[in-house]
């Protein structure tokens, strides 16, 4: 065959995995650990093959698979990458690894964990690469299966509830982009994003849904905004977002808020923005305002919080919140007067850097908070620690690398992200920035908190204890982790370079149909 | 040019067949009888009557429908030879029946007279002339009196009979009166005469009078609402093979004697109730006991505890939609009624050869008396089924096309307008109405766990089982293909 | 394909069999039913891969039966009736092997169950109205005595208002089948020719016959408000017969409406639709609704089946091709998945707990217990609740494309029941498989007394059901491609041509 099908590969090897595992009955704890984790590195590697291969210069699909399925229904088996899925690939690839590793210890059938896991992965990429409605909302509605056992089983005494919620608000976000999305293929007999995206863009879209007539058009616009705000989350629909996290278990923490939280957020960008820039660009200054409101309260609901895990969680609506913002002062401003694509450029890259970013650092500080759980028999309250870093200096190093990047450090890869999307809000709405910055002083703030208390002062709670230093699969995860952080922080062109050439293009076409 | 007497003779060689089968029956027994036990006796009386029916239906068939005879008094036309052997068939069922179930002490006399009465049937579906119309209807009448009240043994069939006949007989005293001003007004007692002389006349005063007569003894007759009083307490208390005659070949006999008189005879003062407003005329009268029979049928089976009762109002539910087949009989033709009734009388037939069988193994009259019976005999159980879906209008059986058959040709009276529709739909609907009371009775015979009691098998005899056997094929042969039926009309 | 009816006879020859092996032999009787079933489904299926679609019926057989009323006996299969021969088919397969350890009247039992396909079986083939409504009743019978006689709970009552409703059903189907038989000349009960009577019928009269025909078909369908028997007898059913009665029988009634009412009747459509379509979405949400708060497993299956069948009518209502295709669509999809959930909790889960009260399930852990189960259940929720790569999502995206092309009200409040759907599905779930899941369980697991194991006919008919719906689910081409261009037939064009509000 001349051209591997490299995208179907990376989705299904992980699905593969999962089928291993539930056919081999009698494997031992040892062996599924290590079929999940093999499984698992897949992503990377098939990603590393497609990063060499990768033309950073184009802007449109690479690799991109299209197969006849579904006619009745027009569906198309269509696959494609480009700079942004890659992107978000990537983090998949090195987050779902260390996902695993900080499970590793699990005791309870890791081969039935093993499994759900990878079922979950190979959702996740399917997310990223799908490019028509059918099986990309297959692939977002399978997600939640394993999420929800994953949760419900090994998760903490809350665990029922929260999954329930987490499942039964994203299934209602879901149930009216459904609604949407039918909408969509009554108007225009298609359900593939870049098909969707040209009519988007020649105006047909919206003449046809207008034949509907009434509030309708603007109706499937919300049914698809509400599907992906819930899922992101966007504020006020994020009050599922504290409890699932911090139920889960760490390793499941760790890839709903480094990978998960991505897929919405994903789904902004390349559905509702470009099917939807006009209804979106009427919305935004609306939308601005919710998102503001996520950098904000979700900083300052993360100052007041006790439990570690919360805490994180609520700086996570936080840091989406700024993707969010980033992409709403864009649309808010698409076609205005002006030269504004330099600002948008910076504005988006700035919001693709944050997803990586935040992916790296929040799964970091899941791992960490999990690695404090260990040592304390599952306490991980803000006030149940102190001097942790005289007993664990490395592991304290690590961690703080993680804090400071999510706080936003210059030098480390979180500084970068915000510091273009604040760049690039300021070209458009001053105003907001001022306020999010707000929610800067409120993370710079708890994290400092959780510093302080936690690895300063006098040994106290579970550290006044015995204390070991991060160990063997601890200490694999973390330090490729923090390692990245730096790295990333000293040179974001790495990442930027791959989808520079795509931004620009984005940025360069900003007009209304 | 056969001389009259001859044409007679031939005419009537099936209803001679009988009465001398009968003569046959009771010498033989005279003769021989008294020293053999009652049930060789039986056997004997039995065999005879079979005999006598086969070669009667045998006569009848080869005779076949030759039209008019003994000068217009007769009419065999198809409906009367189909008619006949329907009446015949039944009868031949009722006397296997019989045979295995009762316990009566004079056998050939009850053969004899349910051979009397056969063949007061028989020429009830062939006249055409009310005096010999009126005389076939009392010889069925009277014998059907007499084997009411046959069984000495038990007083309330005495009172069965007593109710019977008073009913009875006052309902001969409406026709007879009814027979006269017809008579009266027309000059004739010839159909097809009174039909003519009515044509020029139209709907008199008198003529009402004679009409309302007429059709309150066929109410009686048929039992149907509000003349339905005596069947009840007749269906209980008389013995069940005389109960299954009474709402099986006197059904039969009695409709088609009753669309011969009112199509052809009366056919002129119809009027009609197809259109929004009702033109007087006896398919008015006719059209509400239909309604009636339906409502106090339907409903009134609802209520019942004895499974004879409930046969009884089914069978005034039932009486309801074959006076809609009345209704309809003249413009489209007497075959879906025909069709409904033989079948109707054979699901009858049966369900009382059930009931029979069951008394005579003596399991209670009430519907709850039957829990068990598919353990205690698969057989009963199965042909019980079939006669109480039939009844119930279930396909593939029989009862089914029947009521479909005739509710398709009262709706093409005149669609759902006028009164005939509404009567039609509300007859479709209490249909549903209907399942219930009988799903009843099948969820105990199939359902329900016999008492502990009384888990002992129950025997049935071979004549008996026969006979149960050939009409439930008969129901389902029927029902498969209607046409067998509906196909000799048309 | 001529070989279709012999799924009618090969039916009712094996009830015939079955009720006469059953008198010596249960295994026997076993056999034969499974045999039975799927030599029929056999047939089904090897019809289906000779299958050519095509515009309009295929007749297979037409004889004159009733000469005197017009009556033939005329079978015929287009794309929507072999997609539903093939369900039953499925359907009773699975379900015979449900019914594997039934014990008491075996014989009667299978006798009962196969005579109810064979009628079903007639009914998908039917091209005579009068036929049509002869093999409809004769499924209704067996249904009462298969749940009076091997049902649970309340059974008596259950058997009894489901058959009541049933025939009150078909005998608003009955008048309104002679209604216009009589008022067109009486010469024939083909549906070609009482459409082609119909047309001469005036506004009120086609009005009326079709509420006639339709609402006495719904009743069957399950249609809100007239759905009260299903919970009911869902609940009071034995397993297979909860199966048949949900996966299959239940699509007499929407298949009557789609087969007969509509083409014939299309003025009358026209004036019901919107009536309808409230009607279904109301239905949707409404038994969804009272899913999520019952406490007997059954009742929650037996309401979300009236909520999926609710689509079917909306899709229906909303009188499309696109719409109607997926009501086609939904009808097999449904068929399939909620027979696989009464077999979970019908089989699986009561025959060996003796307990459908959410309330005791949550105390016995038992997706420790038994984890096949469990995972069918889960599989089969998952379903139910539309998720992609199940049948029912493409069913239920399908109905919701075309609805919205009517009336993108309807949509969104269907929408809504989408989501009721996953609460329910999700609380059944999680309350009766995984209710007690604090760790001491997961090490506890052989402590507790052990159920029977799952045996493999149970395995065998999960893994049928599950195939089926998984390989609908992801490639619903294989059905649709029969189903639209049946769509393209001239009844079917009469009346989907009105669909546009």
């Amino acid at each position: 065959m001349k051209n591997p099908p490299l995208l179907s590969l990376l989705i299904f090897a992980p699905f593969i995995g999962a089928a291993l595992l539930a056919l081999l009955r009698n494997v031992s704890p040892g062996g599924s650990r290590a079929i999940s984790l093999l499984s698992s590195l897949s992503t990377l590697v098939l990603a590393f093959l497609a990063l060499g291969s990768f033309d950073r210069a184009a802007t449109g699909y690479q690799f991109v698979e299209r197969h006849d399925w579904i006619a009745a229904l027009n569906v198309h088996y269509h696959l494609g990458l480009d700079g942004m899925s890659l992107l978000l690939v990537l983090l998949t690839g090195i987050v779902s690894p260390a996902a695993l590793l900080a499970g590793w210890k699990e005791r309870r059938s890791p081969r039935l964990f093993g499994a759900l896991f990878l079922v979950l992965q190979g959702a996740a990429l399917g997310v990223f690469l799908a490019l028509d409605f059918f099986h990309w909302f297959l692939f977002w509605e399978l997600s939640l299966v394993p999420a929800y056992f994953l949760i419900k089983l090994w998760g903490g005494p809350g665990a029922t509830r929260a999954a329930y919620q987490f499942v039964i608000y994203t299934l209602g976000g879901s149930a009216f982009m459904l609604l949407g999305f039918a909408a969509l293929f009554a108007a225009t007999g298609t359900l593939d994003f870049t098909q969707l995206a040209q009519l988007a863009a020649d105006g047909t879209l919206a003449s046809r849904l207008a034949t509907t007539g009434g509030f309708w058009p603007q109706a499937v616009f919300l049914g698809l905004l509400l599907g992906l705000a819930v899922k992101v989350p966007l504020f006020p629909f994020h009050t599922w977002l504290p409890a699932a996290y911090a139920e889960a278990p760490t390793g499941v923490s760790m890839f709903l808020t480094g990978v998960m939280s991505k897929m919405g957020v994903y789904a902004f960008f390349r559905i509702l923005w470009p099917i939807f820039p006009g209804q979106l660009h009427a919305a935004a200054p609306v939308l601005i305002w919710l998102a503001l409101g996520g950098v904000v309260l979700g900083g300052f609901a993360a100052m007041k919080q006790t439990d570690l895990k919360r805490m994180v969680a609520y700086s996570s609506i936080n840091h989406l919140s700024y993707c969010l913002l980033a992409l709403f002062a864009i649309a808010a401003a698409t076609g205005r007067p002006g030269n504004t694509s330099e600002a948008a450029a910076a504005a988006l890259s700035g919001a693709l850097l944050q997803m990586f970013n935040h992916g790296l650092s929040a799964a970091a500080l899941f791992l960490c908070i999990g690695v404090l759980e260990s040592r304390s028999g599952g306490s991980r309250g803000l006030d149940d620690f102190g001097g942790v870093r005289s007993v664990a200096p490395v592991f304290a190093g690590l961690c703080g690398i993680a804090m400071f990047s999510s706080i936003g450090l210059p030098g480390l890869n979180g500084f970068v992200g915000e510091f273009l999307i604040f760049r690039g809000v300021f070209g458009f709405a001053p105003w907001a920035a001022a306020i999010a910055c707000l929610g800067l002083f409120a993370t710079a703030f708890f994290y400092l908190t959780f510093w302080q208390r936690v690895f300063h002062g006098p040994r106290a709670g579970a550290a006044a204890g015995e204390w070991r230093d991060v160990g063997g699969a601890e200490r694999a995860t973390l330090l490729p982790l923090a390692a990245l952080m730096i790295l990333f922080g000293v040179m974001p062109h790495l990442l930027t370079g791959l989808f520079n050439p795509l931004i620009t293009s984005w940025a360069n076409h900003l007009t209304l149909p | 040019m056969t001389p009259p007497s001859i044409e007679l003779v031939r005419a009537l060689a099936g209803e001679s067949a009988l009465v001398v089968g009968a003569l046959v029956v009771l010498g033989f027994d005279l003769g021989f009888g008294r020293r053999q036990s009652l049930e060789a006796r039986w056997r004997a009386a039995t065999l005879f009557g079979l005999a006598a029916i086969v070669a009667a239906a045998a006569l009848v068939l080869h005779v076949g429908a030759i039209g008019a005879a003994f000068g217009g008094g007769f009419m065999l036309d198809t409906l009367g030879v189909g008619t006949c052997t329907g009446v015949l068939v039944l009868a031949a069922l009722t006397l296997l029946i019989a045979s295995g179930t009762t316990q009566l002490r004079n056998p050939a006399e009850f053969v004899a007279i349910v051979l009397f009465a056969t063949t007061g049937f028989m020429l009830m579906a062939i006249v055409q002339q009310l005096l010999l119309a009126f005389l076939a209807i009392e010889l069925a009448s009277l014998s059907l009196y007499v084997l009411v009240g046959f069984d000495k043994t038990r007083p309330e069939s005495a009172e069965a009979a007593l109710k019977y006949f008073l009913v009875g007989g006052m309902s001969a005293a409406f026709l007879l009166f009814g027979f006269s001003l017809l008579y009266g007004v027309s000059g004739s007692i010839d159909f097809d005469v009174i039909g003519g002389a009515l044509e020029r006349q139209g709907l008199t005063p008198l003529m009402g009078v004679a009409l309302v007569m007429v059709i309150v003894a066929f109410g009686f007759k048929a039992a149907a609402a509000p003349f339905h009083l005596w069947a009840p307490d007749a269906y209980q208390g008389a013995p069940t093979t005389a109960a299954a005659l009474i709402a099986s070949a006197s059904k039969l006999a009695g409709f088609t004697f009753f669309v011969r008189l009112l199509w052809p005879g009366l056919g002129a003062i119809a009027g009609d109730v197809t259109v929004n407003h009702v033109v007087p005329g006896w398919v008015p009268i006719v059209g509400v006991l239909s309604a009636a029979s339906l409502l106090v049928g339907n409903f009134g089976a609802l209520a019942q505890s004895n499974l004879r009762r409930l046969l009884a109002y089914s069978a005034i539910a039932h009486a309801g939609v074959l006076l809609l087949g009345v209704m309809a009989a003249g413009p489209d033709g007497p075959g879906p009624l025909f069709y409904y009734a033989s079948t109707y009388g054979l699901a009858t037939v049966g369900a009382f050869g059930v009931v029979a069988v069951l008394e005579r193994a003596g399991v209670g009259p009430r519907i709850t008396d039957l829990a068990g019976l598919h353990q205690r005999s698969p057989l009963l159980a199965g042909c019980l089924a079939v006669f109480i879906l039939s009844l119930a209008g279930i396909p593939p059986l029989a009862g089914f096309f029947g009521k479909f058959a005739v509710f398709a040709a009262a709706l093409q009276l005149g669609g759902i307008s006028g009164l005939a529709g509404w009567l039609t739909l509300a007859a479709i609907f209490l249909s549903a109405v209907a399942l219930y009371y009988y799903l009843i009775v099948l969820k105990h015979a199939l359902v329900a766990a016999p008492d502990p009691d009384r888990a002992t098998p129950i025997a049935v005899s071979p004549g008996s089982a026969l006979a149960l056997v050939l009409a439930a094929v008969l129901l389902v042969v029927l029902g498969t293909f209607p046409s067998l039926l509906l196909g000799i009309f048309s | 394909m001529n070989a279709l009816p012999c799924a009618i006879y090969v039916s009712f020859t094996g009830a015939l069999l079955a009720l006469v092996a059953g008198n010596r032999s249960a295994a026997a009787a076993r056999w034969i039913a499974l045999a039975t079933a799927a030599t029929a489904w056999g047939i089904t299926l090897l019809a289906a891969s000779r299958f050519v679609p095509s515009a309009g019926l295929q007749t297979l057989v037409d004889l004159p039966w009733i000469t005197s009323m017009g009556i033939r006996y005329h079978l015929a299969v287009d794309g929507i009736s072999l997609t539903l021969l093939v369900l039953t088919g499925l359907a009773a397969t699975a379900g015979v092997l449900f019914s594997w350890n039934i014990e008491e009247r075996v014989g009667e039992f299978f006798a009962l169950y196969l005579a109810l396909i064979g009628g079903v079986y007639g009914v998908f083939l039917s091209a005579d109205a009068v036929l049509f409504f002869v093999f409809y009743e004769i499924a209704i019978v067996p249904k009462y005595f298969l749940v009076a006689r091997w049902g649970s709970t309340n059974r008596e009552y259950g058997a009894m208002k489901l058959v009541l409703y049933s025939f009150a059903g078909s005998a608003l189907v009955l008048a309104g089948l002679l209604w216009p038989y009589a008022a067109g000349g009486g010469g024939s009960f083909a549906l070609g020719d009482l459409a082609a009577a119909a047309v001469n019928f005036s506004r009120g009269e086609q009005i009326g016959m079709f509420a006639l025909v339709f609402f006495g078909f719904a009743v069957l369908a399950g249609l809100f408000p007239f759905h009260t028997w299903a919970p009911t007898g869902h609940v009071a059913a034995p397993t297979a017969a909860s199966m048949l009665l949900a996966g299959v029988v239940m699509k007499l009634g929407a298949y009557g409406c789609l087969r007969v009412a509509m083409p014939l009747f299309p003025a009358g459509f026209e004036f019901w639709q919107l009536t309808i379509g409230w009607l279904a979405v109301i239905g949707i949400v409404y038994a969804g609704a009272i899913a999520l708060v019952q406490d007997d497993f059954k009742f929650v299956i037996g309401y979300s089946s009236v909520s999926h069948m609710g689509f079917v009518m909306l899709g229906l209502a909303a009188g499309n091709a696109q719409a109607v295709s997926g009501a086609v669509l939904q009808m097999f999809s449904h068929g399939v998945i909620a027979g696989l959930l009464f077999a979970v909790v019908g089989r699986m889960v009561y025959d060996r707990t003796h307990t459908r009260k959410l309330a005791d399930l949550r105390a016995l852990p038992l997706h420790r217990r038994l984890p096949f189960a469990a995972m069918t259940f889960v599989v089969a929720g998952l379903a139910s609740m539309g998720m992609p790569g199940f049948s029912g999502f493409p069913a239920e995206l399908t109905i919701l494309i075309g609805a919205w092309k009517t009336s993108p009200m309807w949509t969104a409040v269907a929408a809504l029941g989408v989501l009721v759907a996953a609460a329910f599905t999700l609380r059944a779930i999680q309350v009766s498989f995984f209710g007690a899941t604090d760790p001491s369980d997961h090490k506890a697991g052989g402590a507790v007394h052990a159920y029977p194991r799952i045996t493999l006919a149970e395995k065998a008919g999960a893994l049928l059901l599950v195939g089926a719906t998984v390989l609908v689910g992801l490639k619903p081409d294989l059905l649709l491609d029969w189903i639209a261009p049946s769509l393209q037939s001239p009844l079917f064009q009469a009346v989907l041509k009105g669909g546009a509000p």
